[in-house]
């Protein structure tokens, strides 16, 4: 088979790939960009205006306001303290997994299962309860009753983090766990036989048999509390006060959809897409450089 | 490169050869008489009597026109803007008559969702009080048939009054010292439960300054949100959301139904609320020592402007069954159902003499037909304010004041700085 010949008929293997791909991903991502470049509000789908072609207006909009990039910093921020909190409470559980008995690890994983499984909304509003400034359980204990840990920015935010990690976490230390345990027992046999410590085994011989692992959790970490949205939008009442506590995807919906002004929208949505694509691609780039085969 | 080259050459023309699709109700030119009417209503906590009241109007519509029925969908309040959204982007899942919020309205019929309405026609219509009417109206055209209206003022708890020796507050000015010092006698009550999100609370301390959310200059909406009055206005409001008197820990989130809850789990020895509140509050710990005055305005014994807030009864554009439409809505709006919904449902009703009948009977409307005939005010009649609202613009800057994160200046000025942003999209 000549060089064409076989290039057509791996395209021919991959052509249904492709084709969902195409469909799922290129066409809503086409139609994304094409509705941002529009001043497209209720009004224009409805038919009861015309449509009105603006170029990069809505991103120019967007660019020149100033509560967008606090926003976006907002964002950032929350999501990198999601993110490190997420892969620390994960692979201490995973590594505690390891090592204590079966019992104890099915109830911990069970545990964890129980999170992981709570829709986004029923698990937000059981944190609400529990720390409800009146009757939580969690004021009751700390005698702090009347406290709002929903009112102050910080408090705010710290209690969403820490929902947000603690449905998060699960899939973290899953995965780390079967890592672990795919870890060959020679490779540990015979780093104890040259008489490496247990922190030399940690860091010289399974960190690195875990790091793709690890990449696949953090980049999906990085894009899920990225594109937070129910827990800010439920625990804080659609932002908080004032509006302080707004991430990116909440601004989003209310400034854009709420307000109907889906060219805008389109345009945040754009901007979300190429950030996220580019800290992946960064990402990606910079384990290729550390010679990791992907 | 070839292919990159082919890439950017279909791109440039996808994006120049298509637009994002656009739909709507064109209306349309037939006009059945019969088949079937749909109808969408709004649901509500206790929907039982209103059921009731309009099957009885349906078998009236429909014992009237042979070969009609009419079916009755009840949605959510909550989800009413993605409901009438899709509605309007696709005629066929449309209902033809609709109830819907009179803040909404200019959002809606620039979207191209209502029909204008011939009301000349109707001889109930020249009862409608005229400035409940004119909720009903987008630049001088009527689009819908104000069904009820809803009306706030003060809520006052009667025991912690006459306990203290208070009375009731005769001007603006008085709402704040009182309500500090029942306080401060009182440290487990908020003095008035006001909210950061409140703005049907906030209003009439902007109006009964004399000032308002924005004025319009032929046809051209701009902010007056920073007007010398309106920012007197703000000012008095937020006052009460202070340490002293509503915590804004507890406040500041709070919009009119958490407000009044807290009234209504004797928490608050003043709130703002409307006659709507009077059933739930009846059912609270509340009940029994509580009056109501009308929320009292810059002078003595004067009534600040409240809000007229409502639902209305429209034609929907795309409806092929026009006339039947126009007859239900009427049928439904009429004083006959008026009444009706009020004696099921407590909505005040929107004819003049079938509101003074009302209050005669009932002596706990007095107060709010009273705020009613002083005269109300209304938010700005034009599609940005859909926005404004959607933005929680007024919400987010009478929190910035709260909080300490603005001074009445600074919140004003960036409220109405956003709020012209969106006058003149």
């Amino acid at each position: 088979m000549t060089a064409k010949g076989q290039g057509r008929t791996a395209f021919a293997y991959l052509a249904p790939a492709l084709l969902i791909l195409g469909g799922l991903l290129a066409y809503p991502i086409y139609q994304l960009v094409l509705i941002s470049l529009y001043d497209y509000g209720q009004e224009q789908v409805s038919g009861g205006a015309p449509l009105e072609f603006l170029g990069l207006g809505n991103y120019r909009n967007l660019l020149g306001n100033q509560q967008f990039w606090g926003v976006l910093g907002q964002t950032v921020a929350f999501a990198a303290v999601c993110v490190v909190g997420t892969l620390l409470v994960g692979a201490f559980l995973a590594i505690l997994a390891t090592r204590v008995r079966t019992w104890v690890r099915m109830t911990l994983f069970l545990a964890a299962l129980g999170a992981w499984s709570t829709p986004a909304v029923a698990g937000s509003t059981i944190w609400l309860f529990l720390f409800d400034a009146n009757f939580g359980l969690v004021n009751e204990v700390l005698g702090t009753q009347g406290f709002s840990w929903t009112f102050d920015k910080w408090t705010a935010f710290g209690l969403v983090a820490a929902q947000v990690i603690w449905c998060s976490f699960p899939f973290v230390m899953v995965t780390l766990f079967a890592g672990i345990k795919a870890i060959p027992g020679e490779v540990l046999e015979a780093a104890a036989l040259d008489g490496a410590s247990a922190f030399r085994t940690a860091w010289s011989v399974t960190l690195p048999l875990l790091k793709p692992i690890i990449l696949v959790v953090t980049i999906q970490s990085i894009i899920w509390d990225f594109k937070v949205f129910t827990q800010i939008y439920v625990m804080t009442n659609g932002g908080g006060i004032a509006g302080r506590n707004l991430v990116l995807n909440v601004y989003a919906y209310q400034q854009a959809f709420a307000a109907s002004e889906y060219g805008l929208g389109a345009a945040i949505g754009v901007v979300m897409t190429v950030l996220l694509l580019g800290i992946t691609m960064f990402y990606l780039r910079a384990l290729r450089r550390s010679g990791e085969v992907l | 490169m070839r292919l990159k080259a082919l890439v950017a050459v279909l791109g440039v023309g996808a994006v120049v050869a298509c637009a994002p699709v656009q739909s709507g109700p064109t209306s349309s030119g037939t006009d059945e008489q019969t088949g079937q009417l749909r109808v969408w209503l709004f649901d509500e906590v206790n929907r039982g009597p209103k059921e009731a009241v309009v099957k009885e109007a349906i078998s009236e519509f429909q014992g009237k026109h042979s070969g009609v029925t009419v079916d009755v969908q009840y949605i959510q309040v909550s989800s009413r803007a993605e409901r009438f959204k899709a509605a309007f982007s696709d005629p066929k899942s449309a209902p033809d008559v609709a109830e819907f919020g009179n803040t909404d309205l200019a959002g809606y019929v620039s979207a191209g969702g209502f029909s204008e309405l011939d009301l000349g026609k109707w001889d109930e219509s020249k009862d409608l009080v005229p400035s409940i009417l004119d909720t009903a109206k987008v630049d001088g055209k009527t689009y819908g048939v104000p069904w009820f209206v809803g009306v706030r003022a003060l809520y006052y708890r009667t025991d912690v009054f006459s306990e203290l020796g208070l009375k009731p507050p005769t001007t603006l000015d008085e709402i704040a010292p009182l309500a500090r010092q029942i306080r401060q006698k009182k440290p487990e009550l908020i003095g008035i439960s006001a909210g950061g999100k409140y703005l049907f609370a906030a209003l009439p301390f902007i109006w009964a300054q004399g000032g308002d959310i924005a004025k319009q200059d032929g046809g051209k909406f701009t902010a007056a949100i920073d007007s010398a009055e309106a920012k007197a206005g703000v000012a008095k409001y937020t006052e009460l959301i202070k340490d002293d008197i509503c915590p804004p820990a507890t406040c500041a989130g709070n919009g009119g139904d958490a407000s009044v809850e807290a009234f209504r789990a004797g928490k608050a020895a003043m709130t703002i609320g409307g006659d709507f509140n009077r059933k739930s509050v009846d059912a609270s710990s509340a009940a029994g020592k509580y009056g109501v005055v009308p929320l009292p305005g810059k002078t003595k014994d004067s009534v600040a402007p409240a809000f007229a807030g409502g639902n209305l009864l429209g034609v929907m554009k795309g409806t092929q069954r026009k006339t039947l439409a126009n007859e239900f809505t009427q049928l439904l709006a009429s004083k006959k159902y008026q009444q009706k919904m009020y004696t099921a449902m407590g909505n005040l009703p929107t004819f003049s003499d079938v509101q003074k009948q009302v209050a005669d009977s009932d002596k706990f409307l007095e107060p709010f037909t009273k705020t009613l005939q002083a005269g109300t005010k209304f938010v700005p009649v034009t599609p940005a304010w859909a926005k404004i609202e959607a933005q929680a613009v007024v919400p987010t800057m009478l929190q910035e004041i709260v909080t300490g994160a603005k001074n009445v200046d600074t919140a004003t000025a960036d409220a109405a700085k956003t709020m012209n942003a969106a006058f003149t999209s």
